[in-house]
């Protein structure tokens, strides 16, 4: 139905031509769900813009053919593309609320795409929205057609553009990493509403995504992409049980999942022995009916409902749930960047939450917790260096002369393993990679006792997640940290963790050891966090 | 209506910047160096006299005393009188201040209709001719002097060509003013039926008003074509493309929405500025409006009349602030006043 035939496409940028995608050849059948997989920069995305040609300017194909049904997409008309594009192939998008045009109602953005391709009239528009809004399950339509987007919850607008993209009843649907910034739960539930539909209107999917889990679970084919390059071929149990070339094999390696080993995430050759980490029971912090209420616009905002748990010394806890769950203003009071409401925070057998925070950036215990913030990029002062980064803490918290915190900020990138030649870059210059060792480098200048690590490897594609969860094992193995290790990953959170407290709504659901909670949830709420979560199929290493 | 609680608190807010308004312009005219009472008492006056005229006017008070009376005055709608016209302020104000509405209005009226299609067509095609033509344009709009640009438009529109009308003041001497309903003279003729008029007046504002359009050209056109260079690499415009939507449609109905909300935000800048900074304008065109009539006030120690002059302007920009934000709530839905 749909081929492509060795497409190249390039940028013109202030440093010259990039090529993005280098000759590419694809095939999609009638039916057919075919999935892209790789990581950020690979060409997947612009595969696909290329082939509905909505290149950003500057982008242009530089050679190849791609054929839609008989037609020839790169020598049509604009004229022509318009009418192919949303009615016979159409897109969806990641981030869902960005996809939709923030100051207009969803019911006119759905209207629009209908009286394009002559769908609905004026007159008959707002039924047929309706109908279109509850072909993707949205409840009580009639009212959320009025609706703007920044009034619904992103699960909701991955389904308004769902909604958009199924309107006119295409034959081939894009989905250019459609669950990325969506929670665990309702990803699954956009998956299968996706997938449902896809079955039910027999038409054909494209799937771009980073996660591997995703791919191998709804579809039937995948091509494994590497910088503009296709890698891999072959129907999705292949692949990744199989996988033929040396990239499809790490990628799957570097996967979180179920039964793996946190060092078996890095390629073969990397792989040493983990350096077994020291815990005792003594407890570190001990967080006692922790409450942090908001004043909001309609009320107060119950944040966090009376939390409790305990970090030993040495040990890792893992902070679980989904965005609004509490778990990010729970370790924000930890660090004391913000005050609770009510409760303790026993730090070392003394109360944290009585100091108030403006003080407490001046308290010689300031220096014993640290924190990793999830976003390296924006957590870096861009106009500072990696140096600059590193030594900061170092000049507020210890009294050092300059000779000594140099020879810190060095051991600290020895440490990190971060090149020592790469300190005196700026942010811009280093990759993700590098960043999360500056932020983990900074974190730990001061010698803390406990890290608290916010989601530090969400942005981070899988191979470099790999890198930067061994360095956090190895770290604690070392220097004898206890970490508060917060995410939503719960693949992750298995490797790493010792103990882990499940949250929802600010409280506690589930609490126990990792292995535990993960193998025997007692909670059903863990439950469906677990079955939501795609569960990549491991490789086969008998082979 | 939901909507309509945020936009009345709005409003409400405006009653503590009118009251501060009021304390400001009291306190600056008190602070300006020069003795009223020694003015109005003359040359001639000795101690004595000028004693007794103090006191006549009050000025012997205590400040408080003296703030209650201006409020008083203020109330009544009495600014004082001014010495070089001999009129009420109010009167002078009512006069002229329509004149430089009425100028300051239609330039910026001529400025967006130029400047903003440009931007958009600049931001349409970046590196284009277009885009190139419109940065040399706005570039050398901006670089002129107003005073220098209205001097070339008159020797080039009415001594060479001969054809804009002789540059003294809103209407050629040959007519008559219309009948004052809004001070504005193209309404005013409008609503008198006499088109004649309406001709006249508006001949002898296009030269002044093309000479204010040209200098607020760059501003307008810059920030609409950077604002919708924004607005069309957001996502919302690639699922709109990516939806077939009609080229007209993603421009217009999407891009250029969601771009409105800093072109607002400029316009209303430029036209603050332009208000106040027009007085060049005004003197090369004869004009009378309000900021020749200001800075003639000022140069003559008039200080009744300055006193009224920053009053009036003051509350004009807290009607136009109010009105721009008013104008983000009607582009775009998210903004809420309550959430302050």
């Amino acid at each position: 139905m749909l081929s492509i035939k060795d497409l190249a496409v390039s940028f013109r940028t202030r440093r010259g031509t990039v090529d993005a995608v280098k000759g590419i050849s694809l095939e999609v059948a009638s039916g057919e769900t075919l999935g892209i997989v790789g990581e950020s920069g690979s060409g997947k995305s612009v595969t696909s813009y290329a082939l509905m040609r909505i290149l950003d300017a500057g982008g242009t194909i530089k050679a190849g053919e791609v054929t839609y049904g008989g037609v020839d997409l790169r020598r049509a008309s604009e004229r022509e593309m318009g009418d192919i594009r949303g009615r016979e192939i159409s897109m969806i998008f990641q981030n869902p609320r960005a996809a939709l045009n923030p100051i207009r109602k969803v019911g006119h953005q759905i209207a629009d795409v209908l009286r394009r391709h002559s769908r609905a009239t004026a007159g008959d528009a707002k039924a047929k929205v309706v109908e279109a809004m509850e072909a993707v399950m949205i409840r009580d339509a009639e009212a959320r057609y009025h609706a703007y987007p920044f009034e619904l919850s992103g699960g909701m607008c991955q389904r308004i553009v769902c909604a958009i993209a199924l309107a006119c009843d295409p034959r081939l649907l894009i989905a250019d990493e459609p669950t990325t910034g969506l929670d665990i739960t309702t990803q699954k539930a956009v998956m299968d509403l996706v997938t449902s539909l896809i079955r039910a209107r027999n038409m054909s999917a494209i799937v771009i995504t980073h996660d591997l889990g995703l791919a191998a679970q709804y579809c039937d084919r995948i091509a494994v992409m590497k910088d503009g390059q296709i890698v891999e071929t072959g129907r999705s149990v292949d692949v990744f049980t199989a996988p033929t070339h040396d990239y499809t094999r790490r990628l799957v390696d570097a996967t979180p999942r179920e039964g793996a080993s946190i060092r078996s995430l890095l390629p073969a050759e990397a792989r040493t022995p983990e350096p077994p980490h020291k815990r005792s029971t003594r407890p570190l912090l001990e967080v006692r009916d922790l409450v942090k209420t908001f004043a909001g616009k309609s009320g107060p905002v119950h944040a966090v409902k009376g939390v409790s748990f305990t970090v030993n010394e040495g040990q890792t806890v893992g902070l679980v749930g989904e965005s609004g769950c509490g778990k990010s203003t729970t370790s924000s009071m930890i660090v004391r960047l913000l005050d609770p409401t009510s409760g303790e925070i026993r730090f070392a057998g003394e109360d944290l939450a009585k100091i108030p925070l403006q003080k407490f950036a001046r308290d010689p215990r300031r220096a014993q917790i640290q924190m990793v913030f999830q976003d390296a990029t924006d957590s870096l002062n861009p106009r500072h260096t990696a140096r600059a980064s590193i030594e900061e803490p170092l000049k507020r918290l210890t009294n050092g002369n300059g000779a000594a915190r140099r020879a810190r900020v060095e051991e600290l990138a020895e440490l990190t393993g971060l090149p020592g030649h790469l300190l005196d870059r700026f942010p811009h210059q280093l990759s993700g990679g590098q960043k999360a060792r500056v932020g983990i480098a900074r974190a730990i200048a001061v010698n803390p006792r406990l890290l608290i690590l916010d989601e530090p490897t969400a942005a981070l594609d899988v191979s470099i997640q790999a890198v930067v969860l061994n360095l956090l094992a190895d770290l604690r193995a070392r220097l004898g940290m206890s970490y508060l290790f917060v995410s939503h990953d719960l693949h992750v959170v298995r490797l790493l963790c010792d103990h882990v407290v499940v949250m929802r709504g600010g409280e506690i659901v589930e609490q126990g050891a990792a292995a535990d909670v993960m193998g025997a949830p007692s909670h059903d709420y863990t439950r469906s966090l677990l079955e939501a979560a795609p569960n990549p199929p491991s490789r086969k290493t008998a082979a | 209506m939901t909507r309509a609680r945020p936009i009345l608190m709005r409003i409400a807010q405006v009653i503590p910047v009118v009251v501060g308004v009021v304390i400001i312009s009291f306190i600056l005219t008190r602070a300006l160096p020069g003795d009223p009472a020694a003015y109005f008492a003359g040359d001639a006056a000795d101690e004595a006299s000028i004693a007794e005229v103090r006191a006549k006017l009050g000025l012997d008070e205590p400040l408080p005393i003296q703030f209650l009376y201006y409020v008083g005055d203020l109330l009544r709608g009495d600014l004082g009188q001014s010495l070089t016209t001999g009129q009420s302020v109010a009167a002078d104000l009512a006069q002229r201040l329509p004149a430089s509405l009425e100028l300051t209005l239609c330039a910026l009226i001529l400025s967006c209709g130029f400047a903003i299609p440009l931007g958009v067509l600049a931001a349409t095609r970046p590196g284009s001719w277009v885009d190139h033509l419109c940065r040399v344009l706005v570039t050398a709009g901006v670089s002129m002097p107003t005073f220098f640009t209205g001097v070339v438009l008159v020797y080039v529109f009415y001594y060479l060509a001969g054809i804009a009308p002789s540059p003294l003041g809103r209407l050629d001497f040959i007519y008559l003013e219309p009948e004052r309903v809004t001070g504005f003279f193209l309404i005013d003729s409008l609503l008198a039926g006499d088109f004649e008029t309406f001709f006249a007046a508006c001949r002898q504002l296009i030269l002044p008003a093309l000479t204010l359009a040209l200098f607020t050209l760059a501003p307008i056109a810059r920030m609409t074509r950077a604002a919708m260079l924004q607005s069309l690499s957001s996502d919302f415009i690639r699922t709109a493309r990516a939806a077939g939507l009609r080229r007209r449609k993603v421009l217009f109905g999407y891009a250029f929405r969601n771009a409105m909300l800093p072109v607002v935000t400029t316009l209303g800048m430029v036209f603050s500025f332009t208000l106040g900074a027009n007085v060049l304008v005004e003197k090369v065109f004869a004009w009378p409006g309000i900021g020749s009539y200001a800075v003639e006030a000022l140069v003559a120690s008039d200080y009744a009349a300055v006193q009224g002059f920053v009053l009036a302007m003051a509350l004009l920009f807290v009607v136009l602030n109010l009105v721009i934000d008013l104008t983000y709530t009607a582009i775009d839905p998210r903004i809420g006043f309550g959430s302050r």
